[in-house]
């Protein structure tokens, strides 16, 4: 039946690594109905299917236990509903992890219910074509897996069956705030408007702080006060997907018409076309109006019918990515660091036959995307920082040798040798039918 | 009259990534320079300044309403976090550069 009243609904993680502190104070003080955990970046889960593959005990998302056991205690307590992404590519045993802690923790009647279904591995073959225009076979590197992006259809069942707990694997990161929205008002599967407004409303929300004033600070134009302390969103959603944003009293951070626009085309590419497994989402039309202080209304979104397939992301083993890197300071500190690339390259090349590109950044003169352009001058404190992504674990041990042989055998004053070896994975995008990919739910008791 | 700003005094901007492609969204703080950061912060302004990372297709979307421009730069991040060598591999940095560039706004009696 459907509800006429506002549905409070939080995030509690926007990306994999993000506080926990936030999402505690949200479930304890927030009056939410839901909150929703998105844990599972673009590659993530490549990693959690080689974890499984390794032990058929682990590829959940590795802070699970962290969180489930900070949150449980007031989510329960408040009835405050948990959904989250962090079965990654093992969501019964997520499930079965979280019941194991919320029995520790006294706690009893609970639901956990998982989805599974997002793992479409065995649908992906050699011809499977890519929209990068070649096969699966064509891209020349060991397959680990495919993934199709569930829409908020596959939580549907879990919500009817009034789950306190639902953990997914891949699910379009706004469908799992669609899910509950669309089970609470009661939308239909083809109410575009609805859960165009929804979608709007879960792309918002998805990333935590990036809307309350994480990832906006810039001191003199845009000052945050509290970031230390950065206070997690909460969506005020009316029955026809109109909501305000907001955060709780006394946190860190800022909502207000800047953090929300920026947020709203975070990672979007037409805005005319936000395409989700749910609806094919406008955002041109959104009105984006200050309330009051930290309260911003959102309105007006608009939407089409779904895309009729899924979109998958297929992932290729993608080597080792090795770093290492020297400091240099004081007088021609730029000079030496850069005599001490010339040698790594040379040595890579003649001792150890490297053919993989190998990167020299001298940090502290330019580094990132700012080699485009010229900095004039010559900086007196700079750190070499050699990468190179390689097919064995050896030839990653070789970057790294070479760079700490500086020390002796380089040029004068090199010193804070570290280095890193980073199993690496490399993910395509290719389209699934929608017939062939089917969710399932289980449900566990506590 | 008219002076050149950095982009940053008068507008606001955020980076996101989607494999080997970098969006971009900025917003003017001042409605009334929408209109020139339109004629100046074109796609060709872009690949004037930074031609040297940005060789693939830009397509620039714009909305009035929101006073904003969102710039989706095809195959601009190196071959994206999967495996550009680059440390910033999902292009973070982009807005910031960005909003160092310079554009000639008008000075109008009784405005900055």
């Amino acid at each position: 039946m459907a509800r006429t009243d506002t549905f409070r609904i939080g995030t509690g993680a926007g990306f994999s690594a993000d506080r926990l502190d936030p999402a505690v104070d949200l479930v304890e003080r927030g009056g939410l109905d839901a909150i929703v955990f998105e844990c599972l970046g673009e590659r993530t889960l490549a990693f959690a299917y080689r974890d499984r593959a390794a032990d058929p005990n682990y590829g959940y998302t590795p802070l699970l236990e962290r969180r489930m056991r900070a949150i449980l205690p007031a989510a329960i307590a408040n009835r405050v509903r948990i959904v989250t992404n962090m079965g990654a590519a093992n969501a019964p045993r997520a499930a079965k992890i979280t019941r194991d802690i919320a029995r520790q923790l006294g706690l009893t009647g609970i639901h956990i219910a998982y989805v599974e279904g997002d793992d479409v591995s065995q649908g992906v073959g050699p011809d499977t074509p890519l929209w990068e225009g070649m096969t699966v076979r064509e891209v020349g590197r060991g397959f680990i897996g495919a993934h199709a992006y569930l829409g908020a259809d596959a939580l549907m069942p879990a919500l009817e069956a009034d789950a306190q707990v639902i953990i997914t694997g891949r699910v379009a990161d706004p469908s799992l705030f669609v899910a509950p929205l669309r089970h609470h008002f009661g939308w239909s599967g083809d109410d575009w408007q609805s859960l165009g407004a929804g979608t709007v409303v879960g792309h918002l929300m998805e990333c935590a702080g990036q809307i309350t004033g994480g990832y906006f600070a810039d001191p003199g134009c845009k000052d945050v006060d509290g970031l230390a302390r950065l206070g997690f969103p909460i969506a005020e959603v009316q029955p026809d997907g109109r909501a305000c944003i907001t955060k709780l009293d006394g946190t860190g951070g800022i909502v207000d018409e800047r953090t929300v626009k920026e947020q709203l085309l975070y990672e979007v590419h037409d805005p005319s076309r936000y395409i989700t497994p749910d609806v094919c989402a406008d955002f041109t039309s959104v009105r984006i109006e200050t309330l009051a202080r930290d309260r911003i209304g959102i309105s007006g979104a608009g939407g089409t019918a779904a895309p009729d397939s899924y979109k998958l992301t297929v992932a290729f083993d993608g080597g080792y990515l090795a770093e290492a890197g020297v400091s240099y300071a004081g007088p021609a500190a730029q000079a030496r660091a850069e005599l001490a690339g010339r040698i790594v390259e040379e040595r890579m090349h003649t001792v150890h036959a490297s053919n993989s590109p190998l990167r020299v950044d001298i940090i502290g003169a330019a580094s990132l995307h700012a080699t485009t352009r010229r900095y004039h001058d010559e900086a007196e404190d700079v750190r070499l920082h050699c990468v190179q992504r390689v097919t064995t674990a050896e030839q990653a041990e070789s970057l790294l040798w070479e760079v700490e042989s500086l020390l002796c055998c380089g040029p004068a004053g090199g010193g804070g040798y570290r280095g890193s070896i980073t199993p690496s994975v490399v993910t395509h995008s290719a389209s699934m039918a929608r017939e062939n990919v089917t969710a399932r739910t289980e449900i566990i008791c506590v | 009259m008219s002076r050149l700003v950095l982009l940053r005094e008068i507008a606001h901007a955020r980076s996101g990534d989607k494999g080997n492609c970098s969006n971009v969204c900025v917003f003017v703080y001042d409605s009334n320079h929408y209109v020139v950061v339109a004629e100046q912060l074109t796609a060709e302004y872009l690949k004037r300044n930074f031609g040297a990372l940005l060789t693939g297709e830009i397509t620039r979307y714009e909305l009035p309403r929101l006073n904003g421009f969102n710039f989706v730069m095809q195959n601009a991040l190196e071959g994206g976090v999967n495996e550009s060598l680059n440390l910033d591999g999902h292009g973070k940095s982009w807005s910031s550069l960005i909003l160092g560039l310079e554009i000639e706004i008008c000075i109008f009696e009784g405005t900055v």
